[in-house]
């Protein structure tokens, strides 16, 4: 089928050294400078904090989000993380799908809002969300470096293209799935767009929104892991140790680890998600 | 004065609503407009006005425009040409903020499926119009509590709609309307998602409350009934163009057309007619000077075997049998000592629906009274023949 040939890599290799880099390279490190500070304090606070004090939080946060249950499967968790001497790859990995969560959520919150009130912006979005859904994450983690040089930035940067699109589409589904005649009647009684936004809107597209923010935290946890390729530091990369150096016992305790940590994650944002509901 | 004045109001939807605009003012029918350029016609030219403290009723069936209609009042739908005035002022070529402000200010909505915010309590609805307008928390709690009371639902403040029937949410979706003191409702079908038992209460309610209040109500249904039980005026709509405005009397002797004619044929009299219609004059009446041998005169010549009773100016004083008459005669009492009183008087406006239970109990004719003079009285064969005949013929001489 070559009936002719597109030198598409050529074309953005180029690109990339000619262009992007020497010209945008400045604007990129400074990103970049900001985001390391942020996820590095994260992190450093993290594993500085005393395991028990948070572990203590985590415990009653379950318990308040989610139950009895839960609050025991996080303390169980923990003295597993623990002793594994793992404790502190997964507060790197926590800091990481913290950061970039918090930023996913940040963006993609009011992109949904956008994208659920206006027909242009929404014919915008939809695409530029199909194209970060389906392009291999693997493709942009080499941009990724490319800018942003290897350690946690890229991955959060990685992680926050990877995980954005739920929390964008549950925004604007929540919002369209407002019954039109609530909003008609809060159109009826004067209020502007602001008041329709904020009282009725956002609080009945809530669930929805919780849901999208539970779906992005999970696919940022599982970003992490695989950004270990990248040299993020945390279980990803005890999981990716274990791999290159056909350790099977290394590879579950970290594999184990990354699995109470979604456990914990998917619980608590799922009882927000119940807790909204009502 | 005019509360409401619309005229020439058109909508047509669809991507070129000025081109279709320009081939309805040539006189192009809407199916051949849909046909060519695949735009509907929503509402055609209408015009109509609405008096202050009138209850006036839009009555179409489904895809009529009717709901369409309402919505241009309030602009929830953008006209395409044509003028609301509320107040004497054009809705239509209001700004952002003057339009929010007459919503705010003058015009309350009632919608079909209630609209209620389900993550609101009740008194949190009906405190929402205030809210918005930034009334202060206590102030607007105040009079929300104040309407929610009208309507009846003291003691659910605090329920969130799910909670209420459908009737229920209704008075709240009412009471919210009400709280903004604005002097316009708009109701959408506001019963029709109602069972009947439910739709006839709060019909009733309504018109107490219009009575209380003295709003100014548009009322949409697809009812008739219901159209000639509230209206004070009902405009009639068909394809999304008003093809008769009148009282119910006049849209029911007189159709605009067949269509109307079609309509209102099937009407149930029994809820339209009146007592008044029906009722005829007492065949024989007399001041209560005269005695009791006049009035067994009076009897034999009508050949009634009881008459009533009434004094000089007409008031209605009760019913002599010709027994009783007979007795009064022969023991020379007045013939008041001997007046049958506890007689069912009756309001000239009484339907006929409500006499049906009333005429089968009572023995002798029904009394039709209006401040206390006698117009007229109703016998049971005058209620079936009303409602076989309608009111022409039973009034007619």
């Amino acid at each position: 089928m070559n009936y002719f040939t597109l030198p598409l890599e050529e074309w953005t290799n180029r690109f990339v050294d000619e262009w992007l880099l020497p010209v945008t390279g400045e604007f990129f490190d400074s990103i970049s400078e900001g985001l390391r500070t942020f996820v590095d304090g994260v992190t450093d606070l993290l594993i500085a904090a005393p395991p028990e004090l948070l572990v203590l939080i985590l415990i009653i946060i379950s318990w308040k989000f989610s139950g009895k249950g839960l609050a025991l499967f996080a303390l169980l968790g923990s003295l597993y993380l623990g002793s594994v001497d793992l404790w502190e790859a997964a507060m790197q990995t926590v800091a990481i799908v913290i950061v970039s969560t918090l930023i996913s959520v940040i963006i993609g919150i009011p992109l949904g809002i956008l994208a659920a009130t206006n027909k242009t912006m929404a014919s915008i979005v939809r695409p530029i969300l199909d194209f970060m859904q389906t392009l291999p994450s693997f493709v942009y983690l080499i941009p990724a470096i490319l800018l942003f040089g290897l350690g946690n930035v890229p991955a959060v940067i990685a992680t926050f293209v990877f995980a954005t699109p739920p929390a964008v589409r549950m925004t604007t589904l929540g919002i369209q799935q407002v019954p039109a005649d609530v909003v008609e009647a809060s159109k009826a009684f004067g209020s502007t767009k602001w008041q329709l936004l904020y009282k009725v809107q956002l609080p009945l597209a809530l669930p929805s929104i919780m849901a999208g923010i539970n779906q992005t935290m999970m696919l940022a946890l599982s970003m992490a892991v695989i950004a270990s390729m990248i040299g993020a530091p945390g279980l990803g990369s005890v999981v990716l140790e274990g791999i290159s150096t056909v350790n099977v016992g290394l590879g579950l305790t970290g594999g184990l680890g990354i699995v109470v940590l979604a456990i914990i994650m998917d619980r608590i944002t799922q009882g927000l998600v119940r807790k909204n509901k009502k | 004065m005019k509360k409401i004045e619309v005229n020439n109001l058109t909508k047509i939807f669809g991507s070129h609503p000025q081109q279709g605009l320009k081939r309805l003012m040539n006189g192009e029918q809407k199916e051949s407009i849909l046909a060519e350029t695949g735009m509907t016609v929503g509402v055609n030219q209408a015009s109509f006005s609405v008096e202050a403290g009138e209850f006036f009723v839009i009555m179409g069936l489904s895809g009529s425009g009717k709901s369409t209609l309402i919505r241009l009042v309030n602009r929830l739908i953008e006209p395409t040409s044509g003028e609301v005035l509320i107040d004497g002022q054009n809705i239509v070529e209001m700004g952002k903020n003057e339009l929010i402000e007459t919503r705010r200010k003058k015009l309350g909505m009632v919608f079909q499926q209630f609209g209620l915010f389900p993550h609101r309590t009740v008194l949190q609805n009906v405190a929402y119009g205030l809210e918005i307008q930034g009334v202060k928390k206590e102030e607007r709690n105040k009079r929300a509590q104040q309407s929610i009371e009208d309507v009846g639902l003291h003691g659910y403040e605090n329920s969130y709609p799910k909670e209420l029937s459908g009737g229920m949410q209704q008075r709240v979706g009412l009471a919210r309307a009400l709280a903004n003191d604005s002097d316009i409702l708009l109701m959408d079908e506001a019963f029709s998602a109602l069972d009947p038992l439910i739709r006839k209460e709060m019909q009733d309610e309504l018109l107490n409350l219009q009575n209380k209040l003295g709003k100014t109500i548009l009322f949409i249904t697809h009812d008739l009934d219901e159209a000639l039980k509230l209206g004070d005026r009902i405009a009639i709509m068909k394809n999304g163009e008003i093809v008769q405005v009148g009282t119910a009397d006049e849209i029911l002797e007189n159709p605009a057309n067949e269509y109307v004619s079609n309509f209102v044929k099937d009407v149930d009299r029994s809820k339209v007619l009146m007592a008044s219609h029906v009722m005829k004059k007492p065949a024989v009446h007399m001041a209560d000077k005269s005695g009791a041998l006049a009035a067994v005169r009076k009897m034999e010549e009508a050949g009634a075997s009881s008459i009533f009773v009434v004094d000089k100016d007409n008031n209605f004083k009760g019913l002599l049998t010709i027994d009783n008459a007979i007795n009064a005669y022969k023991e020379n009492l007045p013939i008041e000592n001997v007046l049958i009183e506890d007689i069912h008087e009756i309001s000239p406006e009484t339907p006929l629906n409500d006499l049906f239970g009333v005429a089968v109990e009572a023995k002798y004719p029904l009394a039709v009274v209006e401040n206390g003079k006698l117009l007229g009285i109703v016998s049971r064969v005058s209620i079936l023949s009303g409602l076989v005949l309608g009111k022409n013929e039973v009034t007619a001489p």
